[in-house]
């Protein structure tokens, strides 16, 4: 059994089908990362992952569970997948450490002052002690994304779901982001829509390249780099490698 | 004259005080009820299906649409024909809290669409069911962005309280009537009356700028006073 098995996904907005049945499974611990062109539907397969768009048709299972059965208890199931978002989505209304305590608090039911500790070692393993008591608006876009990703971390999740999670970041931020999520690799499942080829290089076990609401082609990072089957995944790959500098690369 | 107008007061305070007492009352009852009814109405426009939000909208239209005087009229003079009958000061509250209400969900809503979308996601996504994500996320920001607005609610409550001495409230107003039909001094006791509520208006006014203050959280609709042109 997979821990995570997508089957089929077929997602239409307003008559227009977006997904046209995506299939791919993750195991415990794995990195996936997704590229492909803006508008191919990428945010829409994360967002159907944990049904906050329910896709039209097929399934998605963890752990054994059904996701996409409509008897299944959603928000117990999304304690389990993490997601991380591009524009973070912070609470603006709550500090640093209440906005990884209340999802404790009030999703998991574990008592407040447990909670305010789990979030301070949440917070200490992003590298954000001093900011605990800070307000999102008083947090630069790395840091804030840093608090994005321990807010998801605290519910203690099978999987992270990460939606480019660096785009909105000045360059000079997206190391320190990156650097967290280079450190989970192994001990949380993600799955990443990114365009940080280092990143997806070094840290991937696979590489799944969509377009058009399909997976064009996917296997490990080595293969997808130097050797992918077909001519638009080495001309995307090679356009992206350009765009978005490689100084990463053998790290 | 002064001595006079001094001796003049000291014998219109009780009255005064009574009618003040009236006054805020009024004012302190409809503001709290309707603020319960104002989240209510905006909660069910936002966030509720096809028939909940017709009801909100048509509650809310309905208020908004006719005259508070007519609004009194009718539940003073009007219900006890059909056996509802309610003192003045009760048909008062009823109505200045009905009404409110009503202007209150508008302001709230705005509040509640003005959070953006990413919050509510954020929250879900966290595995919080849509009534966590409304009371734990949603009103903590609504509320803050709205505290202005509701400024001026209080304010327009304050004054416009006056409106309940057509249906024989001895609030502030009808107090001032009453000295003033007694004693024939009209612009002393107005004057006075203008200025207790001028004195009120400014309180109140500071008071929820400093409760605003208090609440302020960087980021998050900074809390500014409103100038009553404004309404
Ligand atoms: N909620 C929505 N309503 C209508 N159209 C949407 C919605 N979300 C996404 N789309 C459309 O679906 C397509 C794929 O979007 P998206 O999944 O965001 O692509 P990507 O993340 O790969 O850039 C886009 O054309 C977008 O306009
Ligand atoms: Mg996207």
């Amino acid at each position: 059994m997979h821990m995570l098995e997508v089957k089929n996904i077929h997602k239409s907005y307003c008559k227009v089908e977006i997904l046209k049945g995506v299939s791919f499974t993750m195991e415990k611990g794995e990195t996936k990362v997704i590229i492909g062109p803006s508008g191919t539907g990428k945010s829409t397969l994360l967002r159907c992952i944990n049904q906050l768009s329910p896709p039209d048709k097929g399934e998605v299972w963890l752990d054994g569970e059904e996701v996409t059965n409509p008897k299944t208890n959603i928000n117990k199931i999304r304690e389990k997948i993490g997601f991380v978002f591009q524009d973070f989505n912070l609470f603006n209304h709550l500090s640093a450490l209440r906005n990884i305590s209340i999802g404790l608090e009030k999703v998991k039911g574990i008592e407040k002052e447990e909670a305010r500790k789990r979030a301070l070692e949440e917070l200490h393993r992003v590298g954000l002690d001093a900011q605990a008591q800070q307000y999102p608006a008083q947090l630069s876009g790395g840091q804030k994304q840093r608090v994005g990703i321990a807010r998801a971390l605290a519910m203690d999740p099978d999987i992270i779901l990460f939606d480019e999670p660096t785009s909105a970041l000045d360059p000079e931020l997206i190391g320190d982001v990156l650097d967290v999520m280079k450190s989970l690799a192994g001990k949380v499942a993600m799955l990443v829509v990114t365009h940080e080829m280092g990143f997806a290089r070094n840290v991937a076990d696979e590489i799944i390249f969509m377009e058009g609401g399909v997976i064009v082609e996917q296997g490990p990072p080595k293969e997808m780099f130097t050797n992918a089957k077909l001519a638009r995944t080495r001309e995307f790959l090679g356009r992206i490698g350009a765009l978005y500098g490689e100084e990463e690369t053998g790290g | 004259m002064a001595t006079d107008f001094g001796q003049f007061f000291l014998n219109s305070l009780p009255n005064l005080l009574n009618g003040l007492g009236y006054t805020l009352l009024l004012t302190f009852i409809s503001i709290a009820v309707g603020f319960f009814l104002g989240i209510a109405l905006a909660l069910g426009r936002v966030y509720g299906n096809k028939i909940i939000n017709g009801f909100c909208v048509g509650y809310i239209e309905l208020i908004r649409g006719t005259p508070l005087l007519v609004q009194l009229f009718i539940i003073y003079f009007g219900l006890p024909s059909v056996g509802i009958i309610f003192s003045p000061l009760q048909a008062a509250l009823i109505g200045l809290a009905i009404n409110s209400g009503a202007y209150q969900a508008e302001y709230l809503r705005g509040s509640i669409q003005s959070v953006e979308s990413g919050q509510m996601t954020a929250a879900r996504s966290l595995g919080m069911n849509k009534l966590q994500s409304i009371r734990h996320v949603i009103l903590p920001q609504a509320l803050r962005i709205s505290i202005p607005a509701w400024s001026n609610e209080f304010i327009y409550l304050l004054q416009y309280s006056s409106i309940a001495y057509i249906i024989q409230v001895t609030e502030l107003t009808a107090e001032g009537k009453f000295i003033a039909a007694h004693t024939f001094r009209y612009l002393e006791v107005f004057a006075m009356i203008a200025v207790i509520y001028l004195v009120l208006t400014i309180v109140s006014t500071e008071i929820i700028d400093r409760i605003a203050k208090h609440l302020s959280i960087p980021g998050i609709g900074a809390a500014k006073r409103v100038s009553l042109r404004d309404i």
